[in-house]
């Protein structure tokens, strides 16, 4: 029941929930996706994403909800119906067959022509640079050629949708930057309409058309990497952004897109998405690179030095407050241990956030 | 895994299901046979026993005169757990930490009792004690049950030995401990569970180990499985509810032994295979 | 001033207790020693011994009781008898074994079963058979119950032949050769089972373009040793088969000669016969597998 790629326009998830007994490990997902776009599903260890990529492959049932191809409900199909193409995070080549069985393994449990195997394999070879590997065995190859003939063998079956389980991360940091630009390349290629899962931030900014970000089984954003990048409306997502500093405060005042929060005696003003009530807890996420040694004052925060870390253009550092916070920064120059500074951020660059439910 | 819920599925996973039972129940039966037949005080030609009576315990005792027996079946297994858990617990501590030009093929040599059948190397075996004069006594019959049960330890040894990171040991020596305090304070105590396993399933399987008693013990050497093995064998002479206590008695002894590992073994160790561990 | 410096010994190069150390041997490594004295003296010897012995028969030549064994009926039909037995509860055991690992694979909790399956292993074949001579019995509860159940009018006939043996290699056998399926088959990583599924082979499809092939080499290892242990099947064909007829097996020929006819070298040859046979069976299923996939059972780099 293959669907010719030219024939779908969109993937739907409605309300997708899957419970592992009293676990919820997806909560009422709601995701459209359209044809040729690249998704990332990003989040920590545990938030959903490999399970709900599992679920589109029909390898773990929905609890809930339902999985549309159009107007085709596919949640319902047993995986081998589905036909959608899946690169493991461990590649699961099959042992005993060489490069060009695997990727032909597809084709021919579809019972295509001999010659056309060949034909289409040849092309699959070509497409991910691996001609001539054909007769090896899979023990044979390194990481990064497994890494090729896993994506070869989950798209010669031309499948509407390519869902790809970390493969990325069993690779060294070269190799891993290398496949980066390959599975960029390939996707450009053959325009297939692909969902990535990754905890890598870097990657799914890299890779992907738009980032879905999961947290606890719960989608907290999705967006284009540019609008999470400089505009994430969740703080989970400001975690996964690279917000390494979180300030924990009381909001004193709040209006459409500026919040005021209490720190320590200290007032922060900062942008908001959403206007927080007066006196709930509120979260300032700062990045490190925007905060800077500076004076006291608004958006300032005295702090006690730990750490200063050479990086070449600059130094980054580490401090606490008075009250224990941790916080990451920049700074210029050199800084002792132990000694004291300010801390200042600039209005534009703090986000504020509510406490998270 | 992929669990397939069709019909089709669910049918032949039924089927697979009832085969299970259908095995589990015969052999509880079987057991429940011989139990039954124990107690009973004559059972001929009905579903249950005519009248219920726990004589025939006595008089398998005193009969097949148990009380020696099962002395001798204890002090010939004690035996050879303890010796099995020497020879065998050394040597494997040498197997997993070094590597010796001739060490294949002395794994090779080790591994063969184990995959040879014991009646096959246990003629020559008994032979050889003859004529050692060994034959028929108490070590004979351990030298014998030695024979697979040291490789057995061995086998069983290696990979919990291989677990340990050598790392500890040298560590422990970089703190200043000798061979002896490096053996009491880090390596038993490491070992300790494993070597319990290994004995444990050892001691299973020597009170059930027939063929190699069998040919090797005399009139005061037997153990409790080959002296079940005669009076089955005689059986049209003696009656066959008492046989069936002394086979109760034999049953409760391994059940005992075997319920006392379970807490300490997987089940599937008894069954130790000779090749390597899944890949997982 | 300058300090003294001893002049180095003599640069002979490292000690001979150093070389020893380099090729691997040390006083760890002789602590293998008294497990291989053992085994040579206990095993390798007496193996050597039989089969010295077994050509210094105690009439005729050198290959007199090899030429006895297979001139005589009553001794080599024991070699057909026995395969009759041990080949078809072999396989019979490994077909029956597959399906049921395949399914326990998926259970949580194996525990309870797999205690249940080493059962009879650890009762042993003594206690099998004297459970089975009163179960199977004509008055016993397997012929009560299809007798109730109007399966059959007469009872069966299933102890003191064939079946009884039959009956008990099965039940004694069968929990090994599960238990040794069940490893082989959770050794294979489940991601090549589910990369299969995304590629569209179904569940026949998988078991056999994916699992057959890996699993193969275990199947014959399983086989191999099943069979060893059926093969030399004792206790059960004399007290529940008809150790004079169909269930004379080989190593009741051999227990005869050594403890009836008190001839040592005739038993040692019948022994020798008895491995022969075996080790034959053994390498013609290990030549068959090598025709077969025969590395890790894993998809990726180790």
């Amino acid at each position: 029941m293959a669907i010719a790629l030219s024939q779908f326009h969109e993937v739907r998830l409605n309300g997708v929930s899957r419970d592992f007994g009293a676990l919820n490990a997806l909560r009422d997902v709601n995701l459209t996706i359209q044809r040729g776009e690249f998704i990332a599903l990003l989040g920590p260890s545990g938030c959903g994403k490999s399970t709900t990529l599992n679920c589109i492959a029909g390898l773990l049932p929905v609890t809930g909800g339902s999985i549309w191809l159009d107007k085709n409900r596919v949640d319902t199909l047993k995986p081998e119906e589905r036909g959608f193409g899946m690169v493991f995070q461990n590649y699961a080549l099959f042992p005993h067959l060489n490069v060009r069985q695997n990727i032909g393994f597809g084709l021919k449990m579809r019972g295509v022509a001999r010659a056309e195997i060949e034909r289409k394999v040849d092309e699959a070879l070509n497409l991910v640079r691996l001609q001539g590997q054909g007769h090896k065995l899979p023990g044979q190859l390194s990481g990064g050629q497994q890494q090729r003939v896993a994506i070869a063998r989950a798209i010669v079956i031309e499948p509407p949708l390519v869902l790809m389980d970390e493969p990325l991360s069993n690779l060294d940091a070269k190799l891993r930057l290398e496949m980066r630009a390959e599975i960029r390349r390939i996707h450009n290629e053959l325009g297939a309409t692909t969902i990535y899962v990754t905890h890598d931030q870097d990657e799914a900014l890299s890779l992907a058309d738009r980032i879905v970000v999961l947290r606890d089984g719960v989608v907290r954003q999705v967006g284009t990497p540019k609008e999470l990048y400089e505009a994430p409306a969740h703080l989970d997502v400001a975690d996964f952004m690279g917000f390494r500093n979180k300030l924990k405060g009381k909001a004193i005042s709040s209006d459409r897109n500026r919040t005021v929060v209490e720190i320590e005696g200290a007032r922060f003003s900062g942008v908001t998405g959403e206007p927080v009530s007066i006196g709930a807890p509120a979260y300032v996420a700062i990045r490190s690179d925007d905060l800077v040694v500076g004076e006291p004052g608004e958006n300032a925060l005295s702090v006690t030095v730990d750490t200063a870390e050479y990086r070449g253009r600059e130094f980054v550092g580490t401090a606490h407050t008075a009250s224990g916070l941790e916080l990451v920064f920049r700074s210029p120059h050199a800084l002792e241990p132990g000694a004291k500074a300010h801390l200042h951020v600039d209005e534009e660059r703090a986000l504020v956030f509510a406490e998270p439910v | 895994m992929i669990r397939d819920t069709t019909w089709g599925a669910k049918l032949w996973a039924t089927a697979v299901w009832v085969l299970v039972g259908f095995f589990v129940l015969n052999l509880f039966a079987m057991i429940a046979t011989v139990v039954t037949s124990s107690f009973a005080t004559r059972w001929l030609g009905t579903w249950l026993p005519v009248g219920w009576t726990t004589r025939w315990y006595a008089s398998a005792w005193n009969e097949f005169q148990l009380g020696d027996i099962l002395i001798v079946t204890f002090q010939v297994v004690g035996m050879v757990v303890l010796i099995s858990g020497l020879l065998g617990v050394t040597a494997a501590y040498a197997l997993a930490r070094r590597d010796f030009p001739g060490k294949r093929l002395l794994v090779l040599l080790f591994l063969l009792p184990l995959l040879i059948p014991p009646i096959t190397f246990g003629i020559p075996l008994a032979t050889v004690l003859y004529q050692t004069g060994l034959a028929g006594t108490f070590w004979g019959v351990v030298a014998a049950n030695l024979v697979p049960t040291v490789p057995f330890v061995i086998l069983v040894m290696i990979p919990f030995i291989e677990q340990i990171d050598p790392k500890l040991e040298a560590a422990a020596r970089v703190f200043g401990a000798n061979t002896f305090k490096l053996f009491v304070h880090v390596l038993m105590p490491l070992l300790l569970p494993g070597i319990l396993a290994a004995l444990l399933l050892v001691l299973v399987r020597t009170i059930a180990m027939f063929e190699l008693t069998f040919l090797v013990a005399g009139p005061t050497s037997q153990t409790l499985v080959v002296a079940l093995y005669y009076a089955v064998f005689a059986a049209g002479v003696r009656a066959v509810q008492s046989i069936d206590a002394m086979a109760v008695i034999y049953m409760v002894t391994t059940l005992v032994w075997l319920i006392i590992a379970l807490r300490f073994i997987n089940p599937t160790q008894i069954v130790t295979r000779a090749k390597q561990q899944p890949a997982h | 001033m300058h300090a003294h410096v001893p002049a180095p010994a003599a640069t002979a190069g490292p000690s001979f207790r150093q070389r020893l150390a380099l090729r691997g041997f040390d006083a760890v490594t002789f602590l293998v020693v008294p497990a291989a004295v053992f085994s040579l003296c206990l095993f390798v010897y007496p193996f050597a011994f039989g089969l010295i012995l077994s050509f210094e028969p105690k009439n005729g030549g050198w290959l007199a009781n090899y030429q006895r064994f297979f001139s005589d009926a009553y001794l080599y039909d024991t070699i057909l008898n026995t395969l009759a037995l041990a080949i078809p509860v072999t396989v019979l055991n490994l077909v029956l074994a597959v399906p049921v690992a395949f399914r326990v694979r998926l259970m949580r909790r194996q525990r309870l079963l797999t205690t249940i399956l080493v059962l009879p292993i650890t009762l042993g074949t003594v206690l099998v058979a004297e459970g089975l001579l009163n179960y199977l019995g004509p008055q016993g509860w397997f012929n009560r119950t299809l007798m109730t159940l109007g399966l059959i009018s007469h009872p069966l006939r299933l102890v003191h032949n064939y079946w009884g043996v039959f009956a008990s290699l099965l039940i004694t056998g069968f929990p090994f050769t599960f238990l040794l399926t069940l490893s082989y088959v959770t050794g294979i990583d489940p991601a090549l089972e589910q990369a299969g599924a995304t590629l569209g082979a179904n569940a026949w499809q998988r078991f056999r373009h994916i699992y057959l092939p890996l699993l193969m080499p275990g199947f014959a290892i399983t086989f191999c040793l099943s069979f060893v242990q059926a093969f030399s099947v004792f206790p059960s064909a004399v007290l529940l088969g008809e150790p004079a007829g169909s269930t004379r097996v080989i190593s009741i020929a051999a227990y005869q000669a050594a403890f009836e006819e008190y001839d040592y070298s005739m038993a040692s040859a019948v022994a020798m016969i008895m491995g022969f046979v075996q080790l034959a069976i053994v390498v013609a299923v290990l030549a068959a597998r090598g025709l077969f996939y025969r590395g890790p059972a894993t998809g990726a780099k180790g």
